[in-house]
């Protein structure tokens, strides 16, 4: 319970340093925002007095880093400059980016898992160091790279899969991207289920099993896979919040229609307050999910301890 | 029988093992040497290096070398005689260009992972050998920084530069880079901290400052130096996934990174243009792994 609050306090420290960190880098560098505002004709100057009470641009520093956060708790993301929030551009794309995260994640659960305990099982034979050379493979060549390559080999070339959109609706839109998004994690996933299933087969709990006759089917799959995936989960659960920002390049490349895309397009229209706001909401995201990560695995494995 | 267990060879021998333990270093080295992925690998991050400082050596090689000059009329030919890459949009000769960019995306991955380890390894050092306050100071910075997902946050900060050269880039992913190797010289620091050596070294009257350069520093290197090498790779990643979306380096910079940006939209019809500079960046973030993996592996014996 002390370590439950002692977390909570932690993560709201992080909170203030993170939403401060991103308010000083785009609010107070130089370049006057209402000017940008207008482009090349000035504006009225009742019409900037205005628009600078509106946004407290008068205020002493810490009172607008105030309003900011007074805002954020509301919600509010900011708006862009055209005046529509940010929050409400970004409400009807949750789905679309979930759903690419999710389905990204899954495979590399499945896919991780099952190369790392196959290198395990076969450690030191040819099979092991395929695997190490073909997940850090994965992991080098560019996300962009990787799409760009599968959509015109697997989408144009061969027609496997629909090229962009998500007009076929989950799983067949979802698919070729999500294992875009996927192959990058797979070496750290598998790396890691490999070392815990080696250092697992020595443990004397398997000795025991297999002394008492157990088949090794139900040894590996039972004894050894259970205790060998708790690190495996944690790693998981805070990859799935770097996932949804690994979905910004694959969504603006297959054209989906999510938050990735949003941000996606916001940097290449130079859109700045856009891009903000979307981070920000990203990066808040990455941070509950890695405090609930936190307190999930305590739950589940009480040998963490925390005192 | 007796004396032969005796003899001197079998206490010779004895002494060596032994003072092979405490070298660990050396041992580590042998050990090394006999890996043919660490000599290769090892060797390929020497070729890239020499070709991200002296381009000119290999430029020349098919052709004139000179990646600013292009010929409009040969636009994103493919390779042709003299132009083993072809040429890009511009007409440039690929190969030169390719070979020209491994200086800027070495050099942003060398200059932000060298900047972010300067600054573990004072922080490290100072969180490690300090008081509790100063740790828990610096755990909560680190906590901060680390809560950013690097590419994201990089987006933000990039976003508000209006100019971005390989300096600046570099500087952005540093900011995102020293927490991770921050805990690791912190966890190495600590571990040294307790050994007996220090507490003797302490006892005689060393100062703090002795005690971090002669003793501590020297052993919490090597975790980090590996976890470095690592992280170069991942930043010359990263420098090309920033400069894919637009907050990246920009020309006249050369990098891979703007070459493949560049190449996203003619891929389907000039597919030579994404392959060839996305073959040589795979390649150098393969190796740059690679080699670190085959030297911490050597290092952990748990592994073994």
């Amino acid at each position: 319970m002390t370590y439950l609050i002692r977390r909570l306090l932690e993560a709201l420290l992080v909170f203030f340093g993170i939403s401060l960190v991103i308010y000083a880098m785009t609010y107070v560098l130089p370049g006057d925002p209402i000017a940008a505002l207008a482009g090349d004709r000035p504006l009225a100057p009742s019409v900037a007095r205005a628009l600078r009470e509106q946004h407290h641009l008068d205020d002493p520093l810490l009172v607008q880093y105030g309003h900011y956060l007074a805002g954020l708790f509301h919600g509010d993301l900011g708006t862009d400059f055209s005046g529509r929030s940010v929050a409400e551009q970004m409400a009807d794309r949750w789905p679309v980016t979930l759903k690419l995260a999710l389905t990204a994640w899954g495979i590399e659960a499945v896919v991780g898992i099952g190369l790392g305990v196959l290198a395990a099982l076969r450690q030191g034979t040819w099979t092991d160091r395929t695997v190490l050379a073909f997940t850090i493979g994965a992991t080098s060549v560019p996300v962009f790279v990787l799409a760009y390559t599968a959509q015109v080999v697997l989408g144009v070339r061969l027609g496997w899969f629909p090229v962009a959109g998500n007009t076929d609706g989950w799983p067949t839109s979802y698919l070729l991207p999500a294992l875009c998004v996927a192959a990058f994690g797979l070496a750290s996933v598998s790396r890691l289920v490999r070392a815990e299933v080696i250092e697992n087969l020595r443990a004397d709990y398997v000795r025991t099993a297999v002394a008492k006759g157990l088949s090794r089917r139900r040894v590996v799959g039972v004894h050894v896979l259970r205790n060998s995936l708790i690190p495996a989960v944690t790693y998981l659960a805070i990859d799935l919040g770097y996932l949804l920002g690994g979905t910004v390049i694959i969504e603006g490349v297959f054209n989906l229609p999510g938050i990735g895309q949003l941000l996606f397009q916001a940097i290449r229209a130079h859109a700045g307050p856009t891009v903000v706001g979307v981070s920000t909401a990203l990066i808040l995201i990455f941070l509950a999910v890695s405090v609930l990560v936190d307190l999930l695995n305590s739950l589940l494995d009480p040998r963490i301890r925390h005192d | 029988m007796t004396d032969a267990a005796l003899s001197p060879e079998k206490l010779g021998a004895q002494g060596t093992s032994t003072e092979a333990s405490y070298q660990a270093p050396q041992g580590t080295w042998h050990e090394l040497r006999r890996r043919p992925v660490f000599l290769l690998t090892g060797g390929c991050a020497l070729l890239l290096l020499l070709l991200a400082a002296a381009p000119g050596l290999f430029a020349g090689w098919f052709g004139h070398g000179d990646p600013t000059v292009c010929e409009l009329g040969h636009s994103a030919e493919g390779p042709a005689p003299g132009h083993p890459f072809g040429y890009d949009v511009q007409g440039c000769d690929l190969y030169a260009n390719v070979i020209h960019g491994a200086g800027a995306s070495l050099g942003v991955g060398l200059l932000a992972t060298g900047l972010g380890l300067a600054v573990a390894l004072v922080l490290g050092c100072l969180a490690g050998m300090a008081g509790r306050i100063v740790d828990s100071v610096i755990a909560r910075i680190t906590d901060v920084f680390l809560g950013f997902p690097f590419l994201l946050g990089a987006i933000v900060v990039l976003n508000s530069f209006t100019t971005r050269d390989v300096p600046t880039v570099a500087g952005v992913l540093a900011l995102f880079g020293w927490p991770t190797m921050t805990r690791v010289v912190r966890a190495s620091v600590r571990s040294v901290r307790e050994a007996d050596y220090v507490v003797m070294a302490r006892s005689l009257g060393a100062s703090q400052w002795f005690i971090v350069r002669r003793h501590v520093l020297p052993n919490a290197l090597t975790p980090v130096l590996v976890l470095a090498t690592i992280t170069v790779g991942g930043v010359i990643v990263a420098e090309a996934a920033l400069t894919f979306l637009g907050v990246g380096l920009q020309p006249p910079s050369i990098s891979w990174g703007l070459q493949l940006a560049g190449a996203q939209n003619s891929f389907q019809t000039h597919p030579h243009l994404l392959i060839f500079p996305g073959l040589f960046l795979s390649f150098t973030v393969f190796v740059l792994i690679t080699f670190g993996d085959t030297v911490r592996d050597a290092l952990d014996p748990r592994g073994r």
